[in-house]
């Protein structure tokens, strides 16, 4: 499989946050007045015009206070809910791995928004003609924003200093996030995204609980599309059992009326 | 040709909804011209607001009075009904337009609405919806265009009637499925929706609900209209019909326990909070109560019959919100109250509908004995 992955090692981030402002610059997203989340983090969330933020959390370890850091955006579903929430193909899953985002199809109904488990997709809520805002993985097919296309690592990758963020192919990340866990006892035996809503092509790993920084670690392994598709796929049958069964309704009553109104003529007459 | 003529009385109460529509009108050039962020309080945890729950998904829950009066008249010829049927799919046909509006309104891209009609992402519960929705109230005007063309463009009449048991099949056919897709809409908040309301039953609790409202909405506005335009329905007829809609309910809420208990989620049921109390209340007030009613000596006088029908939509109207609001409350979290303007815009969509109604009402054959000939 040639799906991309990057493995995020929180263990390894200082919360430096170069990674948000590469995202920024590469993307052309505007940048506003620095609003703080606990006098820690800038912004304290994505929204229409961050893809990524850098979380800032003091927790305890080990009976200790400790800082620890997570960036967070797209995770990039394996089976994404948002592309099979999408009814006019805005959101589409690539094979390369990416989730991207097409606003010429976007019709602005934010099922997207609502079907991610994760709560990625953000709004531009103070545009009159509002689109969809997300991580699109560098990947910008003929487009001005490619990194991926042109065989680069994306702009967050390659801006970090201390090798927080890794970029390979899926297997090879799975396969070195579980080394590291093995290697080291202080990880949290866990690696998120392996399996999460069906697996993501962005993974984690930690040494603290992931559910410091707000990750859901509640959300169903089985892939979203297959609880929709299990319900979409009777559409045909319905359709014809359903249709042909108002058919003979149809025709068998409306006979059965008129043979009455007859009989009741003859007997009348 | 001699010209029609058109008759529309001015009360009190019509002028006020008159001033509530315009306000509504107002609100709506505002919003498609500066955004949704300027008129709705809608942000990135609640991208779903009032509009989508209460003009779109109840709208259409509540405009399912069409569908089912149109399976029992028109489908199964129980001719009894047909005194209810114009009045019945006329709201409906309203209850369309008011939805594809209060839709419209919604979507950020407004001028990209076709898009789904060319750009299939049948993968989506809501492309079914679109459809459904676009290719049934088309239907709907269809029917109500035999209606209209007994008094203007006559010649249309004949082509029309002749076409009529097509519309009046896929009429039926295409509300189930997307009555039920409402409900499927939410199947993808696995996890999200609180477990007293996800199910992946969730469909064919939509479309029984919206099956059963179609007689309590009826015995409404028939009720209404009776007061307003002087329109009568012997109560025996809604009697039986409302039993019908009690049956149904008596199966609905079997189903409910059974899925409850099939999930293991009875335990939330009695749990207290937010979410047992509004479950407890819709199913109390919205469901056993009104069956209750309806299997009871009350439903033989009309006040009874009214008292079940205001509790039965009462409750779908709950549920709907409940759906929306209340059980994705956990998941979302606090931050979204409609904006008057929301608000606004809402309450002048219905009116109007209401306005429409009563003009349509007192200028074509509606209400009027239509009781022989016309069952198509």
């Amino acid at each position: 499989m040639l799906s991309k992955s990057v493995l995020v090692d929180l263990t390894r981030c200082t919360g430096c946050k170069a990674c948000q402002t590469a995202c920024k610059q590469w993307n052309d997203l505007p940048a506003v007045i620095p609003e703080f989340d606990n006098n820690l983090t800038f912004p304290n969330k994505t929204d229409g015009n961050t893809y990524t933020v850098v979380q800032h959390r003091v927790t305890e370890k080990d009976g200790q206070d400790v800082m620890r850091f997570a960036k967070m955006q797209c995770l990039h579903c394996l089976e994404p809910a948002c592309a099979s929430a999408c009814f006019a193909k805005a959101l589409q899953k690539t094979p390369e791995g990416p989730v991207v985002y097409n606003p010429e199809l976007c019709v602005g109904c934010r099922y997207c928004m609502l079907a991610c488990p994760f709560g990625v997709p953000k709004y531009e809520w103070d545009e009159v003609f509002p689109l969809v805002a997300k991580c699109q993985f560098c990947f910008d097919p003929n487009g001005k924003y490619d990194r991926l296309g042109h065989g680069q690592k994306p702009a967050c990758v390659d801006t970090c200093p201390n090798g927080t963020l890794e970029f390979g192919e899926r297997d090879e990340m799975l396969k070195e996030a579980w080394r590291r866990i093995n290697s080291d006892p202080k990880y949290v035996k866990h690696v998120y995204g392996e399996k999460e809503a069906g697996g993501t092509n962005w993974l984690y790993i930690s040494d603290v609980p992931f559910e410091t920084f707000g990750f859901r670690t509640d959300v169903t392994e089985r892939p979203l599309p297959e609880y929709t598709h299990d319900y979409l796929k009777w559409t045909p049958a319905v359709i014809a059992a359903w249709g042909g069964l108002l058919t003979l309704m149809y025709f068998y009553t409306k006979r059965r009326g008129e043979v009455a109104q007859d009989q009741g003529k003859n007997i009348g007459a | 040709m001699a010209a029609h003529k058109w008759s529309f009385t001015w009360t009190p109460v019509r002028k006020v909804l008159m001033v509530l529509a315009a306000l509504a009108a107002v609100i709506v050039v505002y919003r498609l011209a500066t955004g949704l962020g300027t008129t709705t309080n809608l942000n990135d945890q609640w991208p779903w607001g009032l509009w989508i729950g209460f003009d779109v998904l109840t709208g259409v829950a509540l405009a399912g009075g069409g569908y089912s009066t149109a399976l029992l008249v028109h489908i199964m010829h129980i001719n009894k009904f047909n005194v209810i049927a114009r009045s019945a799919m006329l709201t409906s046909l309203l209850g369309y337009l008011l939805v594809m509006a209060g839709l419209f309104l919604d979507i950020g891209q407004w001028f990209n609405f076709w898009r789904p009609f060319v750009s299939w992402g049948y993968h989506s519960v809501l492309f079914e919806v679109f459809w459904c929705i676009s290719l049934y109230t088309t239907v709907q005007l269809i029917e109500f265009g035999e209606i209209a063309t007994e008094k203007v463009a006559k010649s249309w009449h004949k082509p029309l009637k002749s076409i009529m048991p097509i519309m009046l099949i896929l009429g039926v056919l295409l509300p189930t499925l997307h009555q039920s897709s409402l409900g499927g809409l939410y199947i993808i908040e696995v996890g999200k929706l609180h477990p007293l309301w996800w199910s992946p039953m969730l469909p064919l609790f939509f479309m029984m609900s919206s099956f059963f409202v179609g007689p309590a909405m009826v015995t409404i506005e028939t009720t209404l209209a009776g007061k307003a335009l002087g329109h009568h329905v012997e109560d025996r007829i809604l009697r039986s019909l409302v039993r019908i809609a009690g049956s149904l309910m008596i199966i609905y809420l079997a189903l409910k326990i059974i899925d409850l208990a099939n999930r293991d989620a009875f335990g939330y049921v009695f749990a207290g909070g937010l979410e047992s109390s509004m479950f407890l209340l819709e199913m109390t007030a919205g469901i056993i109560i009104p069956i209750i009613i309806c299997f009871s000596s009350w439903s033989t006088s009309r006040n009874g019959l009214v008292i079940f029908s205001a509790l039965t939509a009462g409750g779908v109207v709950l549920n709907r919100m409940n759906v929306v609001f209340t059980g994705m409350y956990q998941a979302l979290g606090p931050g979204y109250f409609p904006s008057w303007m929301e608000w606004a815009v809402t309450i002048g969509l219905v009116s109007a509908g209401v306005l429409v109604y009563l003009f349509i009402a007192e200028n074509f054959n509606i209400l009027g004995a239509h009781e022989k000939h016309e069952t198509a």
